[in-house]
């Protein structure tokens, strides 16, 4: 393996890094941005403003939501255009947002960095992969105008309601998510071959960032589950359109069949949306912190430990549903025991700030608001587990409290504080923190305002999916629905941020945060093809305090940091 | 990255450490045992249910207070000092503390799920769903003489001694799907055939005929509800007796419980069912034993008149 001479990782590029090489073809500036670029920072990106555009109209419908349950009647929308927004809400959230975002966007940035290639494995099934999306999410949301309107049974997509419901609507929703589920599996795909079979001769495994782990063992999880939803929904496709009765008891079918198999794949989709941002959390944690990343071989075994239990539990969701004793027993076990190796990474994490040097800016302002919200889902979610304690408050406010403290409190936390850590290098300019602590703020109290009551509302008698409720819950419901309208306002700061830094924010350098990992080795934003010159190899992407006279990283030369001369 | 520096991480002097530990063990059982966040109990369920709930409750404000306040303190503590550039402790790993921090959430789930299986079982939880032993009643349920156990316990032990009613002989023998509380139909038990359906419970009363859209039970007595959905899935759900039960198309589904205390509580379906599954709500009253046979009587219908006296019904 030859390495490169020190002067070959100089980050400044010598010429435009948008001409030449195979690339050269592709539309250059803002443009390329709209294309069919094979870049992958081209492609994250993407991944990453067009999860942002329907995270807003997500949340717009949520806002639709609150303020149909301020009142306890109802009588903002009619019922059946509740139903309608409520699984908007749910499969714009699910499968435009936080899977696009969490995999798609940060992982196709990062990846390619992470083990020193110049893109994915794949560069054109990558791009397909994106490209299904605004198509895909088009598709959901036109339903929505369409007679008789979009799908009303919920995310979940029960039968025999969904065959009952307007049938197109139910359809085209099938058809979009069959379009999400396969730009996910393309996607898994290339990260499992990019992490295995692109590293940079001389990494190894156990020295990638842990994102890379993360990534690796969802994109197991991606393909190994996303067929049997695909499976599901065309055979319950089916049965909406040929009237055949797989799902449907009138015709001799089963139910409870379609929710093993609609489960077998969203409980394992439950961490596709969370472990990435695990992996995110363990990147940007040792960074602002200054000191390694606590465990790393724990961190590994905890993540496959994961990924293994993780495609043992589904029936969890289904402890109301007549599942025989045993299999109660066994996935209240099971679900416990998930608990195990979460914990690990928390302690983990937090022995990582133990003695360090924090710096508490807006990125690792988030991170820890995401500890303390994962830990509060998490015990909720320790207590789901079982069964005698589940069969009181499935399907209530409680589960929505539950599990909007993990997906929002956990992963659209660790978003917000990936964008403020990784948008130097995205654009070349620093967010403003006044802008970014003033959002994390709203965020903070908006979003505990709007779910923490939620669960008592769950225990004391309020069912999820309800247009209308018991009035004595009225104050709470209230109470919840501020939360939501500070959560809106607190997307503004944010927003102005972005958009405004990204012309007039302080000149970031390459390497603002004087960080190890291989993305900041290069300048910002990066060339194409990542560096110019051979890439890194970064052996000790977390090598914080030691030795002394690396802390300045001006000073290092890449033969210092690449070529550790101890073992 | 070399060990060599590696400086032993400074855990407070054991004394604090102990100290503190106490005050949040303390400190979590209090919220757990003060902070009452449930409805009022009016089954024999219920009880069982706030016991394992308290439980729960104080173990989980142990964990989040331990670690919200220990992420605090970090967060202030080794907080970076202005003109400070310099790095943390170069420290990877420390196997006898990640030891530490497997052992305790498996320590502690193994705590949990021991205690909640047990929760389980004076449910009547484990009670086994053999489609025989509900649909012709021939073979007891269980032996155990627990009778110091919970309450829940009693209805799901007893064995049948007497045949069951008419109307599960009628159903095609088959499989029953049950919930927590299940046990076998017997002479005491109440049975009452619940049919859900897009927004509505009628409750049929084989005992008398009757045929309400409110559930009326006695306290202190078994109660089987016949469970059937005409259209979609829905879920019964009464909060104050902590149970819940999907209510399946093409599934009969058997749901047994003891109402413990009298009064009207709400019963609330669970499972989206279409445009007014906001407003599929009922009400069961608990009535005391002698009301309820007033009550029984007084909704009888009067003709024909063999029927208000026969102890079952099995035409629905
Ligand atoms: C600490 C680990 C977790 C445990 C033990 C856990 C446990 C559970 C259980 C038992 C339920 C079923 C509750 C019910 O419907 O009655 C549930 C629901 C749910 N959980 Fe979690 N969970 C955990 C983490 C997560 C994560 C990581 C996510 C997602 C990012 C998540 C998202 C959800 C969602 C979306 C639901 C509701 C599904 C539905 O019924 O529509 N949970 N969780
Ligand atoms: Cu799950
Ligand atoms: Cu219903």
């Amino acid at each position: 393996m030859t390495l490169a001479s020190p002067s070959d990782f100089q980050t400044s590029p010598q010429s435009s890094p948008d001409q030449g090489g195979p690339r050269g073809l592709q539309p250059q500036g803002w443009l390329r941005y709209l294309s069919f670029s094979l870049d992958h920072k081209v492609i994250g990106l993407q991944y990453m403003v067009c999860g942002f555009l329907f995270y807003f109209l997500g949340g717009a419908l949520a806002g639709v939501i609150r303020t149909e349950l301020a009142s306890p009647i109802s009588d903002f929308v009619s019922r059946e255009t509740y139903n309608e927004v409520l699984t908007l809400h749910g499969t714009v959230m699910i499968f435009l947002w936080i899977v696009p975002v969490v995999n798609g966007a940060f992982g196709n940035y990062l990846i390619p960095f992470y083990v020193g290639a110049r893109d994915m494995a794949f560069p054109r099934l990558n791009a397909v992969a994106f490209w299904l999306i605004p198509p895909a999410g088009i598709l959901l949301i036109s339903s929505y105008f369409i007679k008789g309107g979009s799908a009303q049974s919920g995310w979940t997509a029960y039968p025999p309601l969904s065959l009952t419901t307007p049938a197109l609507g139910q359809v085209i929703w099938i058809l979009s998510v069959l379009l999400l589920g396969g730009s996910s599996i393309f996607g898994g795909i290339n990260f499992i071959a990019t992490i295995l079979k692109l590293r940079r001769p001389g990494l190894k495994m156990m020295q990638l960032p842990m994102y890379c782990w993360a990534m690796l063992g969802t994109s197991i999880l991606v393909v190994l589950s996303t067929p049997v939803l695909a499976g599901t929904l065309i055979l319950l496709s089916f049965d909406i359109i040929a009237h055949t009765g797989f799902f449907n008891p009138a015709l001799g079918g089963n139910v409870v069949v379609y929710q093993h198999l609609f489960w077998f794949y969203s409980h394992p989709a439950v961490y596709i949306m969370v472990l990435p941002a695990f992996g995110l959390v363990s990147e940007i944690i040792p960074i602002h912190a200054r000191k390694p990343l606590f465990g790393y071989t724990t961190m590994v075994y905890s993540i496959i430990a994961i990924v293994v239990l993780g495609l043992v539990v589904w029936a969890h969701h289904m402890f109301t549903s007549g599942t025989p004793p045993w299999m109660r027993l066994f996935f209240t076990i099971a679900t416990s025991f998930i608990a195990v190796p979460t914990g690990i990474k928390f302690f983990n994490w937090l022995a990582t700030l133990w003695q360090g040097k924090i710096a508490l800016n807006s990125a690792m302002l988030f991170a820890c608001a995401f500890i303390v919200n994962f830990v509060f889902g998490g015990i909720t979610g320790v207590a789901l587990a079982q069964v005698p304690f589940d069969i009181h408050v499935h399907d209530t406010y409680f589960v929505v409290g539950h599990f909007h403290y993990i997906v929002y409190g956990g992963t659209v936390f660790i978003i917000f504080s990936a964008v403020y850590h990784w948008y130097p290098k995205f654009t070349g300019r620093m967010l403003d923190e006044h802008l970014g602590r003033l959002h994390f703020v709203l965020t903070f109290i908006g979003f505990n305002l709007c779910f923490a009551p939620q669960h008592w509302l769950g225990l004391n008698g309020m069912p999820r999916r309800v247009a209308e409720y018991d009035p004595s819950f009225t104050t709470l419901n209230q109470v919840s629905s501020v939360g939501a309208l500070l959560m809106a306002v607190s997307t503004l700061p944010f927003l102005i941020n972005v958009v405004v830094s990204a012309f007039r924010g302080e000149v970031a350098g390459d390497n603002p945060w004087k960080a190890l990992t291989p993305e900041w080795l290069t300048s910002s934003p990066p060339p194409v093809e990542n560096w110019i010159g051979e890439a890194p190899l970064v052996t000790h992407p977390y090598g914080y305090g030691t030795p002394a006279d690396r802390l300045d990283l001006q000073l290092v030369t890449a033969e210092q940091i690449w070529n550790d001369p101890k073992p | 990255m070399t060990c060599d520096q590696q400086r032993p991480v400074p855990i407070p002097s054991a004394l604090i450490t102990l100290l503190l530990g106490m005050a949040l063990v303390l400190a979590g059982l209090w919220v757990g045992y003060n902070v009452s966040l449930l409805p009022i109990d009016a089954s024999s369920n219920a009880p069982v249910y706030d016991a394992l709930f308290k439980v729960l409750f104080s173990i989980g404000s142990i964990l989040f207070i331990g670690i919200v306040g220990l992420l605090i303190f970090s967060l202030v503590r080794f907080r970076r000092r202005r003109g400070d550039s310099s790095d943390g402790a170069a420290i990877e790993g420390n196997l006898p503390l990640e030891i530490v921090w497997t052992a305790i959430p498996a320590v502690v789930v193994l705590f949990v799920g021991i205690y909640s299986y047990d929760i389980y079982e004076r449910m009547g939880g484990m009670t086994p769903l053999n489609d025989h032993s509900a649909m012709h009643s021939s073979q007891p349920v269980g032996e155990h003489h627990h009778h110091d156990d919970a309450p829940g316990q009693k209805q799901a032990i007893m064995a049948s001694s007497t045949s069951a009613p008419a109307i599960a002989a009628d159903q095609e023998p088959g499989r029953v799907w049950g919930g927590i509380g299940v046990n076998s139909p017997q002479a005491q038990t109440l049975t009452v055939d619940v049919t859900a359906m897009q927004f509505a419970f009628i409750f049929h009363y084989p005992e008398g005929n009757i045929i309400t859209g409110e559930l009326h039970i006695p306290a202190d007595r078994p109660v089987s509800l016949h469970m059937e959905a005409r259209d979609v899935i829905h879920a019964f759900w009464v909060p104050q007796f902590r149970l819940k039960q999907d209510v399946i198309p093409g599934q009969p589904t058997q749901l047994s419980f003891t109402a413990t205390r009298p009064g009207t509580y709400p019963i609330i379906c669970a499972e989206l069912c279409g445009p007014y599954h906001g407003g599929m709500r009922s009400s069961v009253v608990v009535h005391e034993s002698a009301d309820f046979d007033a009550w029984l009587s007084k909704n009888t219908p009067p003709a024909p008149a063999t029927v208000a006296s026969s102890v079952s019904n099995p035409t629905a």
